[in-house]
């Protein structure tokens, strides 16, 4: 067995492209562990996790090059890749004489260009200063970062409404612009609903939905999970409600979000009454219409024809005996609501993100009961990519769940879209196959339309052909796992 | 506010494949080459870049380097323009007291008190230099002048005067010696001390008369026409410098000075291609200090060096200066020189760089790339980067190569530590050792330390919420 931990200095890489990185190494051959990444504290404990010695002390703008192989020819070989794969990475260096470097700030980046839209991921404690140069540009900013400070995002939203630009997110990676997806977003047809949404996965699924019952979308703005909180006060949604009551594409407004604070609320009514169009609230919350109520609803207000989501039967019938219901998400929304339906039917579920009334689960997110974990949550996603982009972390998950006796049913979604892996459904596959084969039930909520990049079709055959069941709406799914629950006292 | 269209180009920071995710939707993505701000400064930063008043106060300070005049409106001693007394002595960069002071800075000082006769010989001087003794010596800066490589100014020599009417300022700088073995690098010899009471004698004199004589010369103008011949204005002077003997020839020959006299002084200026350095940078630094003392804005109206010490002040700070050890450059030598007779960075003509020019101007000026060890593509790239540290152009100054796009202009301290690039510096090198004079010219930036510490400063005059 040979090791080496080397720190590099001068070369910054984000973090997606990292875990591409380390994934490439690690599944060649002769190597045990690998992981290229920034020095964050994460990936140091990481790193420590791994058996690696680290060196005295680093700074989070220095890589780590941690490989361990078999053999020093393997370990040679390995450390090649990872020069190779990084050198791919970076970017191209100009080549034409005379060619301009890629520009190094936003704000240099818009001078340049003819861009009217600025989509700024960088890690949430730097997005700030970041996405203040894009709105100085005169630019629409979406700000796909989490754990940006709220104080951060309080300053920025004043910023771009004196700036009269619109700013979307933080923290809610998804907007469609005109047919143009910023962040997640589903490829759906165009048409006459225009979606303001404080919650990302909830503005897809609504997205996915309207499309499956042929209704299409004239833009969805996701305003970021925080936006309609008594701190930001619905800046950025009252903005986004400004542009849609304007755009000549938009027929109906619909506003996705959790309940709004109360304060804000009576404002966002009063606004959505002097809209000139029509305004549907599709607010989820305790005893409120889930999303697929609120979707049929919608495309009965612009006339459609509603069309229910598609749904497919599993190859375990039954959940394991006395065994809880286990939610895994990578939606935050989809957790949310997945739990309030829940919630209703078995009492208090324990979260990282809890209803209230639920329980908080501990650091290492040890189950307990009736279990839901949204993997995309801030806390876990800091020096992270989320789990839409890579979702390693929850396929380690549900192979522990199957080795949970206490497991009854689980629940997930798969979220396709732009911005998204590129086979979600083929990176679980494996391990629900596991699950079904112990006599594990999985049902998987599918949140996709046939046009994105990874295929509704293929997607949903291949969690099928791992024996999941398979709901385009995720209150069915939700639905499903709970009848499936077995010998269980609270499941009335 | 914009309506929603369907984005042709998106500007993209952070994770590359929601880049790649528009590349699939048709739609350019403008990546930006992402880092971290400088390590310790994302807070400053974050406060500085969340302060309403920078946008605006670094448009105006762009607005007033721009409209910033320059004219030569006199040449006399600095005893006079300056009203420097005996014993008295300014130099280039940040202060700096004799036991910290480089051997060029104390070759010129050294020299400087031989001029003035305050000595009878180096040893004395340099004793006298050592203990204070009367003698006193502070920043170009600190009296609106500036000064090349050592920049020593002693009662005695003769300054260019410049004036920005607009904005009511007035600078200084000395009269350029030529290369090789002169005060500026640090060398004192004799042939040394001679040129210098010549420059007094004759040329200064002579140059006096020549433009009190004619209109006030309009020194911007010329900078404007040198930019465009190839001359970026702090390694390559040769076209200011014939433009500007051009202007002051007929009435030099008018002057009455004798034709030996007016032969020689004639054949000084062109047989020195960095004569006009001297008055590009006092209007360089009439450019910046239009641009000084702003509330809330992140430009740099001064950088410089002393030999030991780098220094840079911005807008927004007003007139502290935030020092760091200054780096060697980097580039060729003359004849058997080498690196380890380099003195680390020196002088106060990296007011070029401060006005857009010199090395932000390189792409302007590939004769001389070979000569500070570059190639002309390196030189196009540089100064296409320095536009993404910068606030501004400036149309006076256009670069023929860029199709006439406009220098880079107001280096912006949040751009350089978000960025981690540094302002280009493009310079002359003076010998480690006291008396050697030049030994090379290459290229340098300031270190990072000077930019950290103005962001930590700027963040503190951040009025809080």
């Amino acid at each position: 067995m040979s090791k080496t931990l080397q720190v590099r200095r001068g070369g910054y890489v984000d973090s997606v492209t990292l875990m591409q990185v380390s994934k490439t190494v690690s599944a060649s051959p002769g190597v045990t562990a690998a992981l290229v990444a920034m020095a964050t504290e994460l990936n140091l404990d990481l790193a420590t996790s791994m058996g690696f010695d680290l060196p005295a002390s680093t700074a989070p703008n220095e890589m780590l090059v941690a490989v361990e192989a078999a053999d020093d020819d393997s370990l040679a070989q390995a450390l090649d890749l990872v020069e190779a794969t990084l050198r791919e990475a970076a970017s191209p260096a100009p080549t034409a004489f005379g060619a301009a470097p890629p520009p190094v700030t936003v704000g240099a980046a818009a001078r340049g260009s003819g861009a009217t839209v600025a989509l700024v991921s960088t890690p949430g404690e730097y997005a700030f200063a970041d996405a203040v140069d894009a709105v100085d540009a005169g630019l629409h900013t979406m700000v796909f970062s989490d754990n940006v400070p709220l104080e951060q995002e309080v300053a920025l939203k004043r910023y771009a409404e004196d700036t009269d630009v619109l700013v979307m997110g933080p923290d809610c990676g998804t907007a469609v612009v005109a047919g143009v997806g910023l962040g997640f977003a589903n490829v759906v047809r165009p048409g006459p609903v225009g979606i303001v949404a404080a919650s990302g996965t909830g503005a897809q699924h609504l997205m996915t939905l309207l499309d499956h019952a042929g209704v299409g979308v004239s833009h969805c703005l996701g305003v970021g999970g925080r936006d309609l909180s008594a701190d930001v006060g619905g800046l950025s949604t009252m903005r986004a409600l400004d542009l849609l009551a304007d755009d000549e594409a938009t027929d109906l407004v619909v506003v996705v979000s959790k309940p709004p604070d109360a304060e804000v609320a009576d404002r966002l009514e009063r606004r959505a009454q002097e809209l000139g169009k029509p305004v549907l609230f599709a607010l989820l919350g305790p005893g409120r219409p889930d999303l697929t109520a609120a979707a049929e609803r919608v495309v009965a207000a612009v006339g459609g024809a509603w069309q229910e989501p598609s749904s497919a039967r599993g190859s375990v019938e039954t959940g394991r005996p006395r065994g809880y219901l286990r939610g895994l998400f990578a939606g935050g929304t989809m957790c949310y609501e997945a739990m309030l339906l829940a919630a209703e039917r078995v009492g208090p579920i324990a979260s990282n993100t809890p209803l209230a009334g639920g329980r908080s689960l501990d650091d290492q997110l040890r189950s307990d009961g009736h279990t839901m974990i949204d993997f995309g949550d801030d806390r876990l996603t800091r020096g992270r990519p989320h789990p839409m982009i890579d979702g390693s972390i929850r396929v380690d998950r549900l192979r522990a769940e199957v080795e949970d006796a206490t497991t009854g049913v689980v629940l997930l979604d798969v979220v396709l879209g732009l911005g998204a892996a590129l086979d979600p459904a083929g990176e679980i596959a494996p391990a629900i196959s596991a699950a079904t084969a112990a006599g594990l039930p999985v049902v998987a909520a599918v949140v996709g339309t046939k046009d994105d990049p990874q295929g509704l079709e293929s997607q949903v055959e291949v969690l099928r052909d791992a024996g999941a069941w398979v709901h385009g709406s995720n209150a069915d799914a939700t639905r499903t796992a709970l009848s499936l629950l077995r010998d269980r006292e609270d499941n009335s | 506010m914009k309506p929603l269209a369907a984005p042709e180009s998106v500007v993209t920071a952070g994770v590359s494949l929601l880049a790649d995710a528009l590349d699939q939707q048709g739609v350019e993505a403008v990546r930006v080459d992402w880092k971290p701000p400088v390590e310790g400064t994302a807070a400053a930063v974050a406060t500085v870049m969340g302060d309403r008043r920078r946008k605006p106060a670094n448009a105006l300070a762009l607005e007033r380097m721009l409209t910033a005049e320059a004219t030569l409106v006199d040449v006399r001693p600095a005893s006079e323009a300056l009203g420097l007394g005996p014993g008295e002595f300014l130099h280039a960069g940040p202060p700096v007291d004799w036991e910290h002071a480089s051997g060029p800075m104390r070759g010129a000082l050294i020299g400087a008190v031989l001029l003035e006769g305050l000595a009878s010989g180096p040893e004395e001087a340099e004793q006298k230099l050592a203990t204070g003794d009367g003698l006193r010596w502070e920043p170009c800066h600190h009296r609106g002048a500036v000064g090349p490589m050592a920049g020593v100014v002693s009662p005695s020599m003769w300054m260019f005067e410049l004036r920005d009417d607009v904005h009511g300022n007035t600078s200084w700088c000395s009269l350029n010696e030529g290369l090789g073995k002169v005060l500026r690098y640090g060398a004192y010899s004799s042939e040394v001390i001679e040129r210098l009471r010549w420059m007094n004698a004759v040329l200064g004199p002579l140059l006096q008369t020549a433009v009190r004589a004619g209109n006030p010369i309009d020194v911007k103008a010329i900078i404007s026409q040198m930019v465009q011949m190839g001359d970026e204005g702090h390694n390559r002077n040769r076209a200011g410098t014939l433009m500007f003997l051009r202007e002051v020839l007929p009435a030099m020959i008018e002057s009455g000075g004798s034709s030996a006299d007016v032969a020689e002084a004639v054949r000084f200026v062109s047989g020195n291609d960095h004569f006009f350095l001297n008055l590009g940078m006092p209007a360089c630094k009439l450019q910046a200090s239009a641009a000084a003392g702003i509330d809330g804005s992140t430009v740099v109206t001064v950088l410089a060096r002393n030999g030991t010490d780098f220094g840079i002040q911005t807008s927004g700070t007003g007139d502290r200066w935030f020092t760091a050890p200054a780096n060697t450059p980097d580039g060729l030598f003359l004849g058997s020189f080498g690196p380890e007779d380099a003195n680390p960075d020196i002088g106060d003509s990296a007011i070029t760089e401060t006005a857009g020019i010199g090395g932000l101007a390189m792409a302007t000026a590939p004769a001389i790339v070979r000569f500070v060890g570059g190639s002309v593509p390196d030189a196009l790239a540089t100064t296409r980067r320095m536009y993404d540290i910068t606030v501004g152009e400036n149309p006076a100054f256009a670069i023929p190569v860029l199709e006439f796009r406009g220098s880079p202009t107001g280096i912006d301290v949040t751009a350089v530590v978000r960025s981690g690039v540094l302002p280009q510096i493009n310079t002359g090198m003076a010998g480690r050792v006291a008396g050697t004079g030049q030994v090379g010219a290459g290229l340098v930036t300031p270190p990072m330390a000077c930019f950290t510490q103005a962001i930590a400063a700027l963040a503190d005059e951040v009025p809080k919420a």
